[in-house]
């Protein structure tokens, strides 16, 4: 059974996000104030929710539905892929609904990635929390790799190396994000511009990442309702239809340093499938919201997604070819670099947004076909194909 | 690169199971890795199976302990408070002869000379009276 347009996306939900002096609100707190704008934004109450796919470490099913008053919940899983989660739960939300194992599922996340304890210190002090767990723990801390930019700093510098991507390319893709956040009124850095200058210039963190290459860590929450097309005509938004979607792992996917193709990740595997599935290609997608964690990230997926040949991301991010009017806009509300770290849920928030024809001044004119990604943990990928 | 005195509060690895075995022949002086007993191949970080033939029989087998820089990174801002002390580090990815690869870090080598390809042979540094890790130096070719 094909998967294809056999659910929609029919209600998005956020909070504010922010930075300094925080949310003020505890995780699951957000979590649930997402997730109840999602439901009014698609017309629907906590307790048709049946479904929900939790975020790892910070979701957790069974609260969310004793809060939302979700009764009949029968079906609740959490997929373990780090950032790749959000969109992977997309697939596994249309599985459930085109199977008739769901009728409305909720994809909620929230978290105070900024007043709450910071990634870099729950990797380097929970075992459990680390992509790999054990790994990590015993063979990259000891010699001082402990989070994940020097993870990913290692992986950057190997595509430098064959094939010359350069830190005014990582820059172009700062630049991008920046720039797009500058029409998006939530975005935490709107009113903030950047320049290629002040990205060169700003401090090396894990060479060749600087500062400026690595995503916001910021409080908020963001959710996302997923239904099937007969009961999206009853609800009062346009649908956004799941036209592919697919997940994949590296391998092997717990440990960073030995895989043969260093450049392949699990995106490598999902995205010809969910192009497959979608019956388009790269070149349909009227845009693309691309997981930036950081800057090489993004030109990574786009090789690793079809957009371009892998070695050419590079050159495909100059010149504003990924900034709004480009040949394809690139996380048109400013991304996790420049929006916030929504944990990947905003990257298909602002999908539908854009689909809808509903983001204000960054609309992409006519957006008619577009791409989102997840990234996480070792290089987990997952893909989804959204039409309106 | 520094060779500062805070080892002690640095994250270390477990000592059980398979890692306590690797650690172990470091602690000896020995840089060894798991090959499979079924098709010979080399493998790491230790694992109980040999992904090639999924023969659970395996024995430590010395290595060269000579290899190159694949890939590398310089921790300039430590993320890890053990670190903030110590940076900058540059943790980089050797790829041994045998063909197996792992992380660790030269104990010759200036952030500013690292150069993947450089050839590079094991050092052993004992970070505690229980812990040894395999680090590097520069080699001749
Ligand atoms: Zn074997």
């Amino acid at each position: 059974m094909e998967l294809k347009d056999k659910a929609c996306i029919v209600g998005i939900g956020e909070t504010r996000y922010c930075r300094k002096p925080g949310s003020g609100m505890s995780e699951e707190a957000l979590q649930l104030a997402a997730s109840r704008a999602a439901l009014e934004d698609a017309g629907l109450k906590g307790r048709d929710i049946d479904g929900i796919l939790a975020f790892p470490n910070v979701g957790k099913c069974e609260a969310l539905a004793a809060n939302l008053g979700s009764e009949n919940l029968r079906f609740a899983a959490i997929i373990h892929m780090g950032g790749a989660t959000p969109v992977a739960s997309l697939r596994l939300a249309a599985m459930a609904i085109a199977t008739g194992q769901a009728n409305h599922v909720l994809i909620p996340g929230g978290w105070n990635g900024y007043s709450g304890a910071r990634v870099r210190q729950t990797v380097s002090t929970d075992k459990h929390s680390l992509p790999g767990g054990g790994i990590a723990w015993d063979y990259y801390l000891p010699h001082g790799l402990t989070a994940p930019p020097q993870w990913y700093a290692l992986m950057a510098r190997r595509h430098m190396h064959e094939y010359g991507t350069t830190h005014a390319q990582f820059g172009a893709v700062a630049v991008a994000m920046r720039r797009h956040a500058q029409l998006n009124p939530g975005a935490v850095m709107c009113g903030k511009p950047l320049t290629i200058g002040e990205y060169l210039a700003s401090p090396m963190l894990a060479d060749p990442y600087r500062v400026n290459d690595c995503c916001l860590e910021t409080d908020g929450g963001t959710a996302v309702i997923v239904t099937s097309p007969e009961r999206a005509r009853d609800l009062g938004k346009p649908p956004v239809y799941i036209m592919g979607a697919a997940a994949g792992q590296p391998y092997p996917a717990d440990e960073i340093t030995n895989r043969r193709d260093f450049h392949r990740t699990g995106l490598t595997i999902a995205a010809p499938e969910a192009f497959r599935m979608a019956g388009v290609t790269p070149a349909d997608a009227d845009f693309a919201q691309i997981y930036d964690c950081f800057t090489f990230e993004v030109i990574q997926q786009l090789e690793e997604a079809g957009f371009c040949r892998r070695g050419e991301g590079g050159s495909f991010v100059e010149n504003g070819a990924i900034e709004l009017g480009g040949r394809l806009p690139v996380n048109t509300h400013g991304g996790l670099l420049s929006e916030a770290h929504s944990l990947g849920i905003g990257h298909i928030v602002e999908a539908v947004k854009q689909l809808r024809g509903a983001a204000g001044a960054r609309q992409v004119e006519g957006a008619r076909i577009g791409v989102v990604t997840g990234w996480g943990d070792f290089g987990d990928g997952s893909i989804a194909i959204l039409r309106r | 690169m520094s060779q500062d005195t805070v080892a002690c509060d640095k994250p270390l690895p477990a000592l059980d199971g398979l890692s306590g075995q690797f650690y172990g022949w470091c602690r000896q002086g020995e840089l060894r890795f798991q090959r499979c007993t079924g098709c010979g191949a080399f493998r790491h970080v230790p694992r109980e199976m040999c992904p090639h033939c999924n023969s659970m029989e395996w024995e430590w087998a010395r290595s060269s302990g000579r290899g190159t820089v694949y890939t590398w990174t310089v921790v300039e801002r430590a993320l890890h408070p053990a670190f903030v002390n110590a940076t900058p580090i540059a943790p980089v990815v050797v790829e041994m002869e045998e063909g197996v690869r792992l992380l660790s870090t030269l104990v010759d080598c200036a952030p500013a000379d690292l150069a993947i390809g450089m050839p590079v042979e094991v050092v052993f540094e004992a970070v505690t009276p229980e812990v040894t890790l395999p680090r590097f130096r520069r080699a001749a070719r």
